[in-house]
């Protein structure tokens, strides 16, 4: 191609004429695949809130069995995961690459920490046989307490949108673990760090839907 | 910015644009081997494969309506189950629908052409652009996968409770498989309205975008805002079936009118996801055929952008019957009624197109009129199907059956038609039989009708949609349907010839075979793996025809398209020299 000039920067693919181009393409990439992760809960919350409509009583029984203490903490660990995340983006444009994997690793910390107080949740709730769908099996003393025939209902919503909520962290790590890894091998740094932004910006949303998730789950009275 | 840079540029360097006839490398020489394929980013190849698989779907669906209809020729069994004959029809529509016509127009034709007429190299995100196809092919596993475990039998809209009572395995692969198959309609479509922002040779204004890009832009955003809303929805399918999670089972006591709005709210945009990209081919083609400026680009551009928007307001309208609120169903009749307006729009400004056009009836150009007929009667049964008494009687009739067809075939299959013979000499360097393609053409004409126009006296007088038996007074009326479908069957049999045989022994296609001022055809037949010598400077619209083709020029770009003015003078004087 005749307009292939020196002055391609190598992270430049070839179908972009400069760096500016290409950031911007995988920032706006990124914005409408954020766009449409938020009608893909969109979906569930929609369920949500017709269910919680029908059944107003059920909801709030229901989730005096969620542990209010421990959601509130995993909220105050993913805020801070947020924080850290645009750290990470901010060291990067300021080219400290040393702080962007530390930030990073934080914030990769703070997302398995997440993820283990939220299997704690799980295994508690399972314990007592509060299981989606057909594992739906409740200890007679958790029965007494549920006594309410869509109780099944309210923990199949509950684990879908939390289920799928994890995942998305899970997702989160592993781009986060390979994004410090690229970074040890000097692939970033204040000229090109559009995999950071767009991680973050990614990290963002997660961190946002679970803030409705919390109160919408947790506590509602 | 591009806009600002292009004045600048124009000042600067023009060069009468020629591309070179017969180009030795293009982008099929470019690599080759069945390997270089599978990894390609390249978007034509990607657009090429999307081609061939849409088309391997097609004539597996196809084959399968040929075999319902042969069986709906007599009244009771003719030749197959009754049983056999749900899970027929229901994979016939699934296909036609998921792997047909919603990847067809913006994936397969899209692919080629939208970052040629944008003079870009290539989509935005190339890697995700395979990476669809990939998602596509594992989607098309998952179904057969469903098939090899008992096959599903509930329709290709998977109400509740047909979809969840005991259907088992073969509708947990199959909504797996469209769930999967989701996330490569949302990849093309991140990936357009991207390359439409971003990738835009400098010149490209928002004023000078082809109608087939705000076609593609509209679409995108359909696919954009609507397929997650599908993908949650069957996701929650697939675990109501493996887990019984009652969201939509009425059996647990979920709520199956539940699944039939989240359903449409995705499956109404969809039809719009089928349809506006056509639009976008009508346009280009009447253009190209007429000789003619488009009539009210504006008004074309943004109808586009209406339909996308009121298309998400309407989806009740699938509903009347299943118990929503008299004020609901209402609403929705009066809305639907609104999408009729900017889809009208269109057609006259189409029409006004062609008023004083000089007229080349080649293929494409009767496949134009093709659609122009047969959509219109789509359009206008689907107002009468709107309309809530009418909707009433005619809900779930052959009546709908022909409404849909008239519009997904008469319109979508028309326009891809009319794109694929359009556009065919530039993705292949090949020029067709014109006269095979022009009877082909008539017969698909005469077959469709008569397989389709019967279905909707059948359908107003009473005759059930997916039934297997019928009462003796709609025979002849299903008969003539079948053999109009078997008309059908031979027209495709011939454009498959014409076009597979145009390969190997076709007439080599020159640069611009139509005289058409799109951008696209300014580079060479094939094109270039870049598309295009040199990122182009666009001065014209892409509809000027009241300028002489010689005097039809595009600008040539500095190094950087422009970006950085210091690099303007020694590339360009060699590339001149060059021309
Ligand atoms: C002027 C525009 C249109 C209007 C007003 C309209 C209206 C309607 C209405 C009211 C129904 C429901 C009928 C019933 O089930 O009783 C319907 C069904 C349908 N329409 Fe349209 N329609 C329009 C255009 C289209 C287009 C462009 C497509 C596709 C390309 C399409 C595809 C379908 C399909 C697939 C169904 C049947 C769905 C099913 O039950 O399986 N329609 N239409
Ligand atoms: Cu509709």
């Amino acid at each position: 191609m005749a307009n292939h000039s020196a002055n391609h920067p190598a992270h430049v693919q070839h179908h972009f004429v400069d760096s500016d181009q290409q950031f911007d393409s995988a920032k706006l990439g990124m914005w409408v695949f954020l766009v449409n992760e938020i009608l893909f809960f969109g979906g569930l919350f929609c369920a949500y809130i017709i269910f919680r409509a029908w059944y107003p009583e059920l909801f709030t029984q229901a989730a005096l069995e969620l542990n209010a203490f421990w959601g509130g903490v995993n909220t105050v660990v993913l805020i801070g995961s947020s924080l850290t995340v645009a750290m990470a983006i901010r060291s990067a444009q300021r080219n400290e690459i040393k702080g962007l994997r530390i930030n990073l690793m934080i914030t990769i910390l703070l997302a398995c920490v997440f993820l283990v107080i939220k299997y704690f949740e799980y295994e508690h709730k399972l314990h007592y046989g509060i299981a989606p769908g057909s594992f739906w099996d409740p200890t007679p003393e958790k029965l007494a307490i549920l006594d309410h025939p869509k109780a099944n209902i309210f923990f199949s919503i509950y684990y879908m949108m939390t289920g799928i909520h994890g995942l998305h962290v899970l997702v989160g790590i592993g781009l986060m673990i390979w994004i410090y890894i690229r970074a040890g091998k000097g692939h970033f740094s204040s000229e090109y760090y559009t995999p950071v932004e767009i991680t973050g910006l990614y990290w963002h949303l997660v961190d946002l839907i679970w803030i409705f998730l919390f109160p919408l789950l947790y506590l509602i009275e | 910015m591009a806009i600002t840079e292009a004045k600048k540029m124009t000042t600067l360097q023009v060069k009468r644009f020629k591309p070179s006839e017969n180009p030795t490398n293009n982008y099929l020489t470019d690599e080759k081997g069945v390997w270089a394929w599978m990894t390609t980013v390249d978007h034509k190849k990607i657009g090429i494969m999307y081609l061939v698989a849409v088309a391997f779907f097609f004539a597996l669906a196809g084959f399968l309506a040929i075999a319902l209809r042969t069986e709906l020729w007599t009244p009771a069994k003719t030749f197959i189950e009754a049983d056999t004959y749900n899970q027929l029809f229901t994979l016939h529509g699934a296909m036609m629908v998921f792997f047909v016509l919603v990847p067809s127009i913006p994936a397969a034709l899209g692919n080629f052409i939208l970052p040629m007429q944008l003079g870009a190299k290539d989509v935005a995100f190339p890697r995700l652009n395979l990476a669809s196809l990939y998602i596509y092919v594992a989607g098309a596993i998952f179904t057969f996968a469903a098939l090899a475990s008992g096959g599903f039998d509930t329709g290709w809209t998977f109400y509740t409770p047909y979809s969840s009572d005991g259907n088992g395995a073969g509708v947990i692969w199959v909504t797996l498989g469209v769930f999967i198959l989701g996330f490569s309609s949302i990849l093309t479509g991140t990936n357009f309205i991207t390359t439409i922002h971003k990738l835009r040779a400098p010149g490209i204004t928002w004023d000078r975008l082809p109608l087939n890009i705000w076609a593609l832009y509209a679409t995108s955003i359909i696919q954009v805002l609507a397929t997650p809303v599908l993908a949650i929805t069957i996701l929650l399918l697939a675990f109501e079936n493996i887990m019984d999670i009652g969201i939509f089972d009425p059996a647990l006591g979920g709520d199956p009118v539940l699944f039939q709005h989240f359903f449409w709210f995705y499956s109404h945009p969809a039809v719009y996801i089928m349809i506006v990209p056509g639009f976008g081919i009508i346009s280009e083609v009447i253009s190209t055929f007429s000789k003619k400026t488009v009539f009210g680009y504006w008004a074309i551009a943004l109808s586009s952008l209406a339909i996308a928007f009121i298309g998400f307001l309407v989806w009740g309208h699938h509903m009347f019957t299943s118990g929503q609120s008299a004020v609901a169903t209402t609403v929705f009749s009066f809305l639907t009624f609104l999408v009729g307006i900017p889809t009208g729009i269109k057609i006259f400004n189409w029409i006004a197109t062609l008023y004083k056009g000089s007229i080349d009836m080649k293929t494409p150009m009767l496949y134009v009129f093709i659609f122009l007929f047969l959509f219109s009667i789509g359009g206008f049964t689907g107002i009468m199907l709107g309309a809530l008494s009418v909707d009433i009687h005619l809900h779930d009739t052959y009546y709908v059956v022909a409404h849909f067809h008239y519009v997904m075939m008469g319109g979508t299959l028309m326009a891809l038609l009319a794109g694929l013979h359009y556009w065919w000499p530039k993705m292949t360097g090949k020029m067709y039989n014109e006269t095979l393609a022009k009877i082909s053409a008539v017969l698909i004409f005469i077959g469709f009708n008569m397989t389709f126009l019967p279905q909707f006296v059948m359908g107003s007088q009473g005759m059930p949609r997916r039934y297997y038996n019928y009462i003796d007074q709609f025979t002849p009326f299903h008969q003539t349907s079948t053999i109009g479908s078997y008309i059908l069957g031979v027209a495709f049999l011939i454009i498959l010839y014409y076009l597979v045989k145009s390969l190997f022994g076709g007439e080599k296609a020159s640069s611009n075979p139509w005289n058409s001022r799109g951008l696209e055809w300014q580079s060479t037949s094939p094109p270039d793996f870049h598309n295009f010598d040199h990122t182009p400077v666009v001065i014209n619209g892409p509809y000027d025809y009241h300028k002489p083709m010689e005097e039809f020029q595009l600008g040539l770009a500095v190094s950087h398209n422009g970006h950085d003015a210091e690099h303007t003078s020694t590339e360009v004087e060699k590339t001149e020299e060059k021309a």
